[in-house]
């Protein structure tokens, strides 16, 4: 047991080091170590230009997608050289953030789905960060139940013709493309009448609309669709099957291993060694300690929980279940964390000017960003149904719609 | 990174499994359960003919010199087993304590006995309510001879022998505490069977009456030993607590599956999905965390010390939050004296408390990352 890398591990990590040490944008480096939670914002740039301008160099030196195949733009390095890259890239790792849609989910599904012609045309450029491409799937009534979605797509001769509308895509209004799935068949079970696509954001009847979040902030998107036109040949898989599609997709977001979760503990930690309380240091008072050292052994759990994982990949084997943990644990506690914290401080912990808040006010704002935590990308209750089925073995869920033509489920809850 | 058991560890696992399915099902465990034996006599004899006792016992002391990645997975198969064998009183903390600070004649003198069998040793430590502290030290070592009292003493009913922390000054600080060695077969000790909620291991009051002792390490030196082979024991108990409750999640998995209510597997709904998934996710927590400790302890890495209280804060969390839920899944036949259930839960909250409890480890924690952090 140890944590070294094999002699190949060691070189590779040495030649990424000095590209890494050679081309970053050192610039940025001291304002990226200091966001830590939430999106990332650069003062005085535009977050998406500095990316693409490092996703770009990393294209050139061939460290972009890189555990993709070279004629789709990536290098045909191992998971675990991924995973080393990742650790060398560091802070500046955060600005790939708006390609990680594509990269981690578009991209596999456009590999796994797409012709020749396709994978050649669209995934270098997705690669290399010139085009950014979006995911399309959530719908206002049709979340962790995402088959039940009601985007229509009609069949007109060699096109498909698109209505209805989505929600919480990332990124859509800097997108150039998106991986849209649309019903094409109403009449039968939901997961049959399903057909998967992608499109071009900029073609006539898209049009997106910054949500409004819970926690003031504006992050996602609405994307209409009004009669939008969109080639057969961007169909992904045949017509009827964009459920299985889907899966490509959805594994893969589920599949990313050594990511960096928030967890809140160390800035916690921090926050308790400096709050001054009544009878002295926050971290001094026994009922902190034991909650953060609940916490603390959460947060280590997690780490080397993930450090089994890349073991596995080191090893060339398939990591086990464990890493499915990962965010239905640092939600949860992230939430927790900020609460405690603003507790800590009594009345004072609810004021967010400026002049008031402790540790820049990044309590306050995780308590109003983690509901998302625990929902985006799987909420924990889908999260738990996962471990229980899939882990487990547990029986799936009784579905009262599954052999329901689309158009017979019922719409309202009463 | 190679963060994983070797292969050799592995299948040493998958040996003390099938051993220990065969030699220590519930029905063994219920022997002592329901005080028919006051531990499994033929099960720790099986188990030093298998090598395990002697483990982590270097060869020039009788032992099978393998090492300690090697003990953490045998631990852990004794914790699933609920093995009724004084294993972690004499192989995690007297062994332990022996191999930190014995002088060589004293290793002669134990080790070999207890990698054989013939010695069932303990840690003396606690003194009635409290967690572990010098000032706690009452009992009195003057002159070479024991005076005091000392409870609860794991497995103590059953030992041979018995390391125990003494007072041998009254500055107050840490260096006030001395080890010694006590044979219990020499007289001088009175030794009265105390009952716990865990029936598999017992536990006992030692009384110290002018009892013949022999110095183990240096005067003074006692309290520095008694902290590292609580953190060595800590991290080995977390395997035994690990395996404990993946074997309580499985237990109510199995049931879930098997279970039919409202005309279906209770295992198909949702609460109940969501209860075994959590405690999935406590037990590769804690799993997690104990490789951690298990890496450090092999390695006497420096962050043995908080390797050591995240593996047991994590692992004591894992097991009592599989081994209660395991009872609430199965419902009222969780709670009957006939399922295994209890047994589990019993086991959890004793072996919680056993080498300090919860907020000490926790307490402990959080000074072992200061300390880190102002490094």
């Amino acid at each position: 047991m140890n944590f070294d890398d094999t002699p190949q591990e060691a070189e590779f990590r040495a030649i990424a080091r000095k590209w890494i040490a050679a081309n970053a944008p050192k610039e940025f480096e001291e304002e990226l170590s200091k966001s830590s939670l939430g999106r990332i914002r650069l003062a005085k740039h535009d977050m998406v230009e500095v990316g693409k301008a490092w996703q770009k160099k990393k294209a050139e030196g061939g460290w972009a997608c890189l555990h993709w195949p070279k004629e789709y733009g990536g290098r045909g390095a191992t998971p675990i050289e991924r995973v080393i890259w990742q650790q060398e890239e560091g802070v500046y790792g955060k600005l790939t953030q708006p390609f990680q849609i594509g990269e981690g989910m578009c991209g596999p599904t456009v590999m796994a789905w797409g012709s020749e012609d396709a994978k050649r045309r669209y995934l270098p450029k997705l690669a290399s960060g010139e085009e950014i491409w979006c995911q399309l799937f959530s719908e206002p009534s049709a979340g962790s139940d995402v088959a039940g979605l009601r985007t229509r797509a009609e069949k007109k001769g060699d096109n498909w013709v698109v209505n209805g509308q989505k929600i919480w895509t990332s990124g859509a209004h800097y997108s150039d493309y998106g991986l849209l799935i649309a019903r094409t068949d109403p009449n039968v079970p939901k997961h049959k009448g399903l057909t998967m696509f992608f499109l071009d954001m900029k073609s006539p009847g898209v049009e997106v609309r910054p949500i409004k979040q819970a926690n003031g902030m504006q992050e996602f998107n609405e994307v209409y669709f009004t009669d939008v036109v969109i080639p057969d040949s961007q169909r992904l898989g045949a017509v009827g099957e964009g459920w299985s599609v889907s899966l490509t997709t959805l594994m893969n977001e589920r599949m990313s291993i050594g990511s960096r979760l928030a967890t809140g503990v160390p800035e916690m930690f921090e926050f308790c060694s400096n709050l001054m309380l009544e009878d002295g240091l926050a971290i001094d008072d026994p009922a902190v300690r034991s909650k953060l050292a609940s916490w603390a052994v959460k947060a280590s759990g997690l780490k080397y929980t993930s450090y089994r994982a890349i073991s596995a990949l080191s090893k060339g084997e398939r990591p086990g279940p464990e890493n499915s943990i990962g965010k239905l644990v640092s939600g949860l506690m992230l939430q927790d964390i900020a609460t405690y914290a603003m507790d800590l401080e009594g009345a004072a912990g609810s004021l967010t000017g400026a002049d008031e808040e402790q540790a820049n006010g990044q309590f306050q704002q995780m308590l109003l960003s983690s509901p998302s935590m625990r929902i985006a990308g799987g909420t924990d209750e889908i999260l738990r149904n996962i471990i229980a089925e899939r882990v487990l073995g547990l029986p799936g869920d009784i579905r009262v719609d599954k052999d329901v033509p689309y158009n017979k489920i019922p719409t309202k809850g009463r | 990174m190679n963060f994983d058991f070797s292969d050799e560890q592995k299948q040493m696992r998958d040996e003390a499994r099938k051993f220990l399915s065969e030699q220590c099902p519930p029905k063994a465990v219920r022997e002592v359960l329901d005080g028919k034996a006051p531990y499994d006599k033929s099960l720790w004899k099986g188990l030093a003919e298998m090598g395990f006792l002697g483990v982590a016992i270097p060869e020039q002391f009788g032992g099978a010199g393998a090492g300690h990645l090697e003990l953490c997975v045998i631990a852990e198969e004794m914790g699933r087993a609920l093995a009724p064998v004084p294993f972690s009183s004499t192989v995690y903390l007297a062994a332990e304590a022996i191999l930190i600070a014995g002088s060589d004649a004293q290793k002669q003198k134990w080790l070999p006995k207890i990698a054989s069998g013939d010695a069932i040793g303990t840690l003396a430590l606690f003194e009635g309510k409290g967690n572990p502290s010098p000032k706690a030290v009452k009992v009195t070592a003057n002159g070479g001879v024991l005076n005091g009292v000392k409870k609860p003493v794991p497995d103590g009913a059953i030992a041979d022998f018995a390391v125990v922390a003494a007072r041998t000054g009254s500055s107050g600080r840490e260096s006030d505490i001395s080890l010694f060695i006590v044979d219990l077969k020499a007289g001088g000790v009175e030794v009265k069977s105390l009952t716990n909620i865990d029936l598999t291991r017992g536990q006992a009051e030692f009384t110290f009456k002018d009892a013949k002792a022999e110095p183990l390490g240096a005067a003074g030196e006692g309290w520095g030993v008694i902290t590292q082979v609580l953190d060595r024991a800590a991290v080995l108990t977390a395997f035994e607590q690990v395996g404990g409750a993946d074997r309580a999640l499985e237990m109510g998995r199995d049931y879930a599956l098997d279970r039919i209510a409202f005309g279906r597997p209770i295992g198909s709904f949702q609460a109940v999905k969501h209860m075994l998934a959590d405690m999935y996710v406590s037990a590769t927590l804690a799993r997690s965390n104990c490789y951690y400790g298990a890496w450090a302890l092999s390695t006497n890495a420096g962050e043995l010390p908080e390797a050591a209280a995240a593996a047991r804060i994590s692992a004591t969390q894992a097991f009592q939050h599989c081994a209660k839920n395991n009872i609430q899944v199965h419902g009222g036949m969780g709670f009957t004296w006939e399922f295994d259930c209890h047994m589990y839960y019993r086991r959890a909250n004793a072996v919680a408390l056993g080498l300090g409890s919860l907020s000490y480890w926790e307490d402990a924690l959080i000074d072992r990352m200061r300390k880190k952090n102002a490094a």
